[in-house]
């Protein structure tokens, strides 16, 4: 397993005549935690959308398995789990109905798991409470419940821990160890210092910003 | 409890890809949820019925209360009004899933997007031309519309409303990115509507003086079936496009 999953070469974006990132480039191989640094405003997001397949606005190649990540888009999006900005979770849904619904846009997991997943992020109990009389921490943990879930190689979260108290931080950082040791890769932004040690690499992303 | 305690993940089953694929089930499961979703924000749906009723209820009172005068008018009205009430819950159809990152959701899973967003119209229409098809009639009524007419009427909106549905979904999907999209909907839209207003209020027309009303209904049947196989396509390249940007 010596060949990287996920490779980034030569990245360049720019928004509004403001470079973000230029000649960037890293791997990312099974049981890697990559954390992407960097201050408000400086790509984050923007570069975990493209690595996500959803924003074309980039120069550069990235590469899954060898293979342009637009090429076989397919083969990509069945080995993804990507957390958006906006955790995806219907406020008129329960936190149930929120996850069947994500089962079936990923059919090959197990539907039972459900409400295994919700008593893992703390959700016991609200099964049938519509997400809009939960709190903003307790939607974002619905959100994390897919985590429970899936089954995909590689994880790209945009700011998982938002609004995540202290316990339930904890539990998601266990929970990133335990996907890197059974072979995933995990690509995060935070501005949590995550209590990882040295399984954390981490991409930063200021020294990239320019003007020019 | 300390951050290193590890806890098993269930192993990574092999060959995921082969079974994910099956059009049948995201397009039910789709249309289950959307409809599910029309269900507990009713403003959704109700909204646009309470227009159709209100245009084709303030007709009589604006132009005239005279029977003969109404009935000529009856079948373009009661289109029109059709027409402009599924206008005005189109801009709702991705409005909420862009919001709230479902619509990422979505393009980031292995499903086609084509099936998904099949699902999406369809269960609009069912909240939207659906009910309006039905209470078409007792517009027709309200209108003075013969009763030779009523036949022409809800056939005419039970194929062409569909029509408007799928080609108000690509508007949709183009704008959804803007932040405000409403009229943009409407110019980029209308346009299209037009070929299906025509034949529809042909049809009605036919029915109503005794002429065979099939070429117009296979011609509405045609465009249906082009909207359905195409329609669907644009929408997903425009919502790619709209989720990019």
């Amino acid at each position: 397993m010596s060949e990287p999953l996920l490779i980034v070469k030569k990245l360049f974006c720019e928004r509004d005549d403001r470079v973000l990132f230029d000649q960037l480039s890293f791997d990312v191989s099974a049981g890697d935690v990559v954390q992407i640094e960097g201050q408000n405003g400086s790509g984050k997001t923007t570069l975990l959308r493209i690595l996500g397949a959803l924003s074309r606005h980039y120069e550069g190649e990235i590469y899954w398995k060898g293979e342009s990540i637009h090429d076989d888009s397919l083969a990509y999006r069945n080995d993804l789990l990507y957390l958006g900005h906006q955790p995806g979770v219907k406020a008129v849904l329960t936190p149930e109905e929120n996850l069947r619904w994500f089962m079936a846009l990923h059919p090959s997991l197990d539907v039972g798991q459900i409400c295994h997943a919700l008593s893992e992020v703390g959700l016991r109990g609200f099964e049938d409470v519509p997400c809009h009389m939960l709190s903003a921490g307790q939607n974002r943990r619905v959100g994390l419940a897919r985590l429970y879930l899936s089954q995909a190689l590689l994880w790209i979260l945009d700011e998982p821990f938002t609004a995540i108290d202290k316990q339930g931080v904890a539990a998601q950082e266990a929970l990133l160890l335990a996907h890197a040791e059974r072979g995933g890769a995990v690509i995060l932004t935070t501005h949590h210092e995550l209590n990882l040690g040295q399984f954390v690499r981490r991409v930063n992303l200021d020294k990239q910003v320019g003007t020019k | 409890m300390s951050a290193f305690q590890t806890k098993k993940l269930p192993e990574f089953k092999p060959d995921l890809e082969s079974e994910s694929f099956s059009p049948g089930k995201i397009l039910l499961a789709t249309l289950k949820r959307d409809v599910k979703l029309a269900f507990r924000r009713q403003s959704d749906w109700v909204n646009p019925l309470i227009f159709f009723l209100m245009v084709a209820s303030l007709f009589p009172l604006g132009v005239s209360p005279e029977p003969k005068l109404l009935s000529t008018i009856a079948p373009g009205v009661v289109w029109v009004a059709a027409l402009l009430s599924t206008l005005l819950s189109m801009d709702s159809l991705f409005r909420s899933d862009f919001e709230d990152g479902s619509l990422e959701q979505i393009l980031v899973s292995p499903q086609p997007l084509y099936f998904v967003v099949l699902g999406k119209v369809i269960s609009h229409w069912m909240m939207t031309g659906l009910p309006l098809t039905l209470m078409a009639p007792l517009l027709g009524v309200m209108l003075f519309l013969p009763f030779e007419g009523m036949g022409g009427l809800v056939l005419s909106l039970l194929i062409g409303t569909p029509t408007l549905s799928l080609v108000g979904g690509i508007g949709a999907a183009l704008t959804v990115g803007l932040r405000k999209g409403g009229v943009l909907v409407s110019l980029l839209v209308i346009p299209l509507y037009i070929p299906v207003l025509i034949f529809g209020t042909a049809a009605i027309e036919a029915s109503l003086t005794g002429l065979p009303v099939a070429g117009h209904l296979a011609l509405l049947g045609a465009m249906l079936v082009m909207g359905l196989t195409l329609a669907p396509l644009a929408i997903a390249a425009a919502l790619r496009i709209s989720v990019s940007g």
